[in-house]
């Protein structure tokens, strides 16, 4: 044996102790596959059980595809006005000075801790027929929106929030000591920095929007072509022992998931271009 | 920026105005109705054989399914951070598809896979294995719906402390079991709080997934999210709302730990 090939084996062995990717590799992608490859794959299967036919039917019905179009709709709506009033509250959480601050900080997590369906249950107690304060709009599809917008509530504030405590505040002086106006400095330096963050959150708020289902089933009504939107109705086809619909439109759910994904994932690596 | 006194009292008034209506004022108003007609009506709604039966099915399913993520969850970590191997972005991506998918769809495709005409229905039938309608469809649904968090929250940490204290550790003479309590567990055992944390609050407030693969019998796969909805449905709107409110203890208990815990998190980031 070499001298040379000594000092690299021991390396090689000591690396080999550590706690390394390996295992983790092996049993990571086995949990993943089995707990979420494996039945993810089987509602896509199910869907062309009956051939494409069979799965364009089921999605392109007129009741699926006006759930669909409500869905999308309401989600991206649900995403916009978040993704104003999140980088607001962020705002105020990072610039401005109250008593209680702390409080309100932590609540926003509030929709990530509770349940889902006792968030639906607390907007119709008070947006409700029982309303104390007379405002009744259950089983509208402003209901859905109200119910999204509650769920989908931190992810801009929380992508927000980090990004708006780094900023170089040195920029924003020279800026003003320069002439620009308040609007100026917010649309030419914090915005541009916001962007990506922003982009992000309110592309997770609308992912989890379009599959919501817990917080919607009680104040939506399911009313079908008004307030029924996609994972209800194909809860519904469950019930009604309609798996290959159910499984057509949840393959729909599911494609536009991966694509909010893959969106989220390319924003991610933009924002990082961003930072240098 | 330098916002004027009037403007940045103008903006808070919305931002929290908002807050309050969306969020605070309709869960405080499920606390006020819940004990409106007293706690005595409360804790006999909370103790009835069905909601004491759902709370230890809640309680059981949380505990079989937060233990086995938050282990593969740190292995998961230990290679996405430190493993070097092709597909690692896609395992990463895969990662997150718990967070992006409808709860419906997770249920389905439990019931596909698991169920009477699922894939492997017919065997698990001929070996009298039930699983869909049954407490394991149960508990594999919230293990599918929590996956991700501890490996979420652990994978950063890791990569931020870097492996040369193992290494150190590791020439030493210390085994790898010994190089990861000493060394590893001690660095990341806040984040891998913070996901277990983040794990327990998802797996006791599943309804979705869970409302798909229980078949909801009374007493044996109902759980406390069930409950609420079907007390709700039964029209037994004060039994919703106390369950309601035992579960926004729960969530809200959630968010104290979290507070306790995330100055300490982000010590041990910088």
């Amino acid at each position: 044996m070499s001298a040379t090939a000594l000092p690299s084996s021991a390396a090689s062995r000591r690396r080999a102790r550590l706690p390394s990717g390996t295992l983790g590799l092996g049993i990571g992608t086995l949990w993943l596959s089995i707990i979420v490859l494996l039945p993810l794959s089987a509602v896509v299967a199910r869907a062309f059980d009956g051939g494409l036919s069979t799965f364009w039917d089921a999605v392109s019905n007129r009741q699926a595809v006006s759930a669909l179009t409500f869905t999308v709709g309401v989600s991206i709506v649900a995403a916009a006005v978040n993704a104003v009033m999140g980088t607001l509250l962020a705002w105020v959480l990072v610039r401005d000075r109250f008593r209680g601050k702390g409080l309100v900080n932590a609540f926003v997590d509030l929709p990530f801790a509770l349940p889902t369906i006792v968030a639906g249950l607390t907007l119709l107690a008070l947006y409700g027929p029982r309303s104390p304060i007379g405002v009744n709009v259950a089983f509208t599809q402003f209901a859905v929106l109200l119910a999204l917008l509650f769920v989908t509530m931190p992810f801009v504030v929380r992508a927000v929030q980090p990004v708006l405590i780094e900023i170089d505040r040195e920029m924003e002086q020279a800026a003003l000591s320069l002439g620009a106006s308040n609007g100026t400095v917010f649309r030419r330096i914090i915005l541009p920095n916001l962007v990506p963050a922003l982009l992000s959150g309110a592309a997770l708020a609308f992912a989890r929007a379009v599959g919501e289902f817990g917080s919607v089933i009680l104040i939506s009504g399911n009313i079908p072509f008004q307030t029924q939107v996609s994972s209800v109705y194909a809860f519904k086809l469950i019930e009604s022992d309609a798996p290959i619909s159910a499984a057509a439109v949840s393959t729909v759910l599911l494609a536009i998931s991966l694509v909010v994904l893959i969106g989220i994932r390319g924003l991610g690596r933009w924002g990082a271009r961003h930072d240098r | 920026m330098i916002v004027e006194r009037r403007w940045r009292i103008g903006l808070r008034v919305v931002a929290l105005g908002w807050f309050l209506l969306l969020l605070l004022a309709p869960v405080g108003l499920v606390f006020y109705r819940t004990f409106e007609h007293g706690v005595g009506a409360v804790i006999d709604s909370i103790t009835t054989p069905a909601a004491v039966s759902a709370f230890w099915l809640t309680i059981e399913v949380t505990a079989i399914a937060v233990p086995l993520n938050a282990i593969v969850g740190v292995l998961m970590a230990l290679a996405l951070a430190r493993g070097r191997f092709r597909g690692k972005a896609l395992l990463n991506g895969l990662l997150d598809l718990p967070f992006a998918i409808s709860p419906v769809v997770i249920g389905l495709s439990l019931v596909l896979l698991y169920g009477r005409t699922g894939w492997f229905g017919p065997w698990l039938a001929d070996h009298g294995i039930q699983i869909i309608f049954s407490v394991p469809g149960i508990v594999l649904a919230t293990i599918f719906v929590s996956l991700p968090f501890v490996a979420r929250e652990v994978t950063p940490v890791l990569r931020e402390i870097g492996d040369e204290q193992e290494q150190a550790a590791a020439t030493l003479g210390a085994g790898g079991w010994t190089t990861f309590r000493r060394i590893t567990f001690p660095a990341i055992r806040w984040g891998l709080a913070y996901g277990i944390v983040l794990s327990v609050a998802r797996a006791i407030g599943e309804f979705g997934a869970v409302s798909v693969v229980s078949g909801r019998v009374a007493g044996e796969t109902m759980t406390l999210t069930l409950l609420v909805q079907q007390r709700f449905e039964n029209f037994d709107l004060a039994g919703a709302y106390a369950a309601s409110t035992l579960l926004a203890v729960i969530a809200l208990l959630t968010l104290l730990v979290m507070t306790r815990i995330n100055p300490r998190r982000e010590e041990h980031d910088s």
